[in-house]
């Protein structure tokens, strides 16, 4: 009889203590495998270099991998509500696998971040939207960034080729409405493979056209092989990419043949030659420091930032939150939905995220600059 | 189109058809001698390149260690083997090929400056790295179960895809690279400039496949592999091991596989996930030969290439599907033709 009363306040005890230091559980999916890997691996490395407490409460991070997979991606969302009992998830890198989630987090009234770039992902805010919110900048807020450029370098043609995915399909229906409303004629429209060994065909197409500029909507390293055969056969308008390709990778494979393309990206590509007087410039600095230190020289991408800015988000919501419940309650997961949407001036690597009921990523202009690529390395064009 | 345009669209699908023509040719060699559909065949292509160019950065290729690996698992087996069969001589052969081979090539790869070496040399590292891993994959993979049913052995042929692929990620990162070529130099053929790596492409598989036949035609070890070919029993009866034939048409087509990547890798961007697409097409061309006739798959692939490449000029969003849907008249065509067979000896 005594044991068993002894065991009991032992129990309690415990549980008494696990609620006093509830830890706030963040769940994380990441694409670090398959076709996105290329994006999901700098953000899992992030996740290491997150603050491991917030407001005073220890932060658990459990990272998973989706495998760029829309059922995988659907799968851990479940796993991380309903086994880890997460508080908050973040995730995943694309746009398929960030917009199923969105069902699975609503249901289960869980905060959700996406690091994924299509605009459906929070808009428009509506019932099941209204527990998601996401860092990337619209793929509309960078083509017009590139259209500006090339109205005013007095561009009249462009062609555009792109990815045979998504992607390519997203930029071309965002570029091709902004186009036409600014009098750009849309010349040639092609498409590649990420993994195709050759795009002579598409480029020769291209060429045929005649184009002031050609845009290149493709991510990473994929996107060098159309510039470097428009290159090889001798086109000589410009060249513009779009933000999918600001890593360091894609300048050691493309060279020499990348020089003078120009790319509208987040402000963290260019950080250190920002305006001091720029509020993104210290934090991107900061994140590009604290990922430099983990993982050398040169290894930061932009890709990264984004998961980044998911944590700098978490880190301001959170302390508000946590006024009004214990983290693991349902309580608290409003909270924090709340607190996310209130978020106001809160510099992140991409830029300055104010948010509101109905915008959830709160990006403005601040989060994109024009780059050029001159001498090998990325330049502020101002 | 003009006639300049189809003459560049002709030459870009020549120079990938060739390399498809090798991919074919190794896909029909290992099905019609071990009754394997080679999947991973394309996984060389992406190991063969990237290792070069990590040799290139002057980096230790991470292949070199699953070259190790997998030769101490292999040595595990046999040594054990040899051991109970009272054979003791054979352990140094054995652990002379499983062991000290890999060790010596770290050896060479982390005291020689091999970054500085002419490319030919580089190239020979690389495939020094890359193809033993086919004998050794034959090994330890399909030796075991070489009596199994063809559609296991597809089945564990995709595993070993799945897995090689997972490791490439691991090895080599999810962005892609490119070496320099082998030669800057271009040619004036009419009104088209050719560029010198596209020769090399085209004149190495024309080199390559004249070898491959005067293998299989003039050497005792060619006609040993073409006897397993058309009869497994009969050739094993005439003590033609079945075992020593798996392991060089492995070796062959790890072979092919890695010097296709060499020879591609200067054109294309290479991934570690690359070499998938670019043995899908191969296999595309061996269907055209029936998987068993070697000059109807290097057609298919000059088919498949050109088809390819103006495709991708005509409707380049739809490029994949018109390239792979060429199989579906081909095997009608093929299947109205030919008469059935019922499979399994």
């Amino acid at each position: 009889m005594k044991l068993r009363t002894s065991v009991i306040a032992v129990l309690g005890m415990a549980f008494a203590a696990g609620a006093a230091h509830a830890d706030i559980n963040v769940g994380v999916t990441v694409s670090a495998t398959g076709p996105a890997a290329s994006l999901g691996i700098p953000e899992k490395n992030t996740f290491a270099l997150m603050p491991t407490t917030i407001g005073g409460e220890k932060v658990n991070y459990i990272v998973l991998d989706d495998a760029s997979d829309t059922t995988a991606a659907v799968k851990n969302t479940r796993k991380l509500i309903s086994e880890d009992k997460v508080d908050i998830v973040l995730g995943s890198t694309v746009s398929p696998n960030s917009l199923a989630m969105i069902d699975v987090v609503a249901e289960s009234g869980t905060p959700m971040i996406s690091m994924a770039a299509s605009a459906r992902i929070v808009e428009p805010v509506d019932d099941k939207k209204r527990w998601v919110f996401k860092t990337p900048q619209n793929d509309a807020q960078m083509s017009t960034a590139i259209i500006e450029h090339m109205t005013n370098s007095g561009v009249k043609t462009v062609a555009f080729i792109g990815f045979a995915d998504a992607y390519g399909e997203g930029w071309y229906e965002q570029f091709s409405s902004v186009a036409d409303a600014r009098k750009l004629k849309l010349v040639a429209n092609e498409r590649f493979n990420r993994n195709d060994t050759s795009v002579t065909g598409q480029v020769l197409k291209l060429i045929a056209a005649r184009p002031d500029a050609i845009l290149i909507a493709g991510s990473g390293t994929p996107a060098a092989l159309p510039q470097k055969a428009l290159k090889e056969r001798g086109y000589t308008g410009k060249i513009y990419q779009t933000h999918g390709v600001a890593n360091n990778d894609f300048l050691r494979v493309c060279g020499k043949d990348c020089e003078g393309t120009l790319l509208p990206a987040g402000p963290v590509l260019v950080a250190s030659q920002l305006a001091d007087s720029n509020p993104v410039k210290k934090s991107a600095i900061e994140y590009i420091t604290k990922y430099e230190a983990a993982h050398g020289k040169g290894s930061v991408s932009t890709f990264g930032a984004h998961a980044w800015d998911t944590g700098v988000l978490l880190a301001a919501a959170a302390p508000e939150a946590l006024k009004k419940a214990k983290p693991g309650t349902k309580e608290f997961r409003t909270a924090l939905r709340d607190a996310l949407e209130n978020v106001k001036e809160v510099p992140g690597a991409h830029g300055i995220f104010t948010m509101s009921p109905t915008d959830h990523l709160g990006l403005d202009q601040r989060s994109r600059v024009m780059v050029q690529i001159q001498n090998g390395a990325w330049k502020l064009v101002k | 189109m003009d006639f300049q345009i189809a003459m560049l669209l002709g030459q870009d699908g020549i120079t990938n058809g060739a390399i498809y023509a090798l991919l074919a040719l190794a896909l029909v060699l290992v099905f019609a001698v071990t009754r394997v559909i080679f999947i991973p065949q394309g996984e060389f292509v992406s190991y063969g390149a990237l290792t070069l160019v990590m040799i290139q950065a002057g980096a230790i290729p991470a292949t070199v260690w699953l070259l190790l690996g997998a030769g101490l698992l292999a040595a595990a087996l046999d040594v054990r083997l040899a051991l109970r069969a009272g054979q003791p001589g054979r352990l140094v052969r054995l652990l002379g090929w499983y062991v000290a081979y890999p060790l010596a090539l770290v050896a060479l790869l982390y005291t020689l400056p091999v970054k500085d070496f002419p490319m030919a040399a580089q190239i020979l590292f690389a495939l020094a790295v890359v193809v033993p891993m086919g004998p050794l994959m034959y090994r330890l993979i399909y030796q075991p179960i070489a009596a199994a049913p063809v559609l296991v052995l597809l089945i564990v042929s995709v595993a070993v895809h799945v897995a090689m692929v997972g490791l490439g990620l691991l090895f080599f990162g999810a962005e892609g690279s490119r070496t320099p070529p082998f030669s800057e130099a271009r040619f004036e053929m009419g009104p088209v400039m050719v560029s010198g790596q596209t020769i090399w492409v085209v004149v190495s598989s024309l080199v390559l496949i004249v070898a491959l036949y005067q293998f299989f035609e003039r050497t005792l070890y060619g006609k040993a592999l073409r006897a397993t070919a058309i009869n497994r029993v009969g050739a094993r009866l005439m003590g033609i091991s079945p075992a020593l034939a798996g392991r060089l048409t492995f070796f062959l087509a790890a072979l092919i596989g890695a010097l296709s990547g060499v020879l591609i890798a200067p054109i294309t961007t290479i991934y570690y996930d690359t070499g998938f697409l670019i043995g899908l097409k191969g296999f595309v061309a061996a269907i055209v030969g029936g998987l068993a006739s070697y000059p109807m798959a290097a057609a298919g692939a000059l088919l498949v290439g050109l088809l390819e490449a103006f495709s991708s000029f005509w409707a380049s969003a739809h490029k994949e599907v018109i390239v792979f849907t060429l199989i579906i008249p081909v095997l009608l065509w093929r299947s109205l033709r030919g008469r059935h067979v019922e499979e399994e000896e």
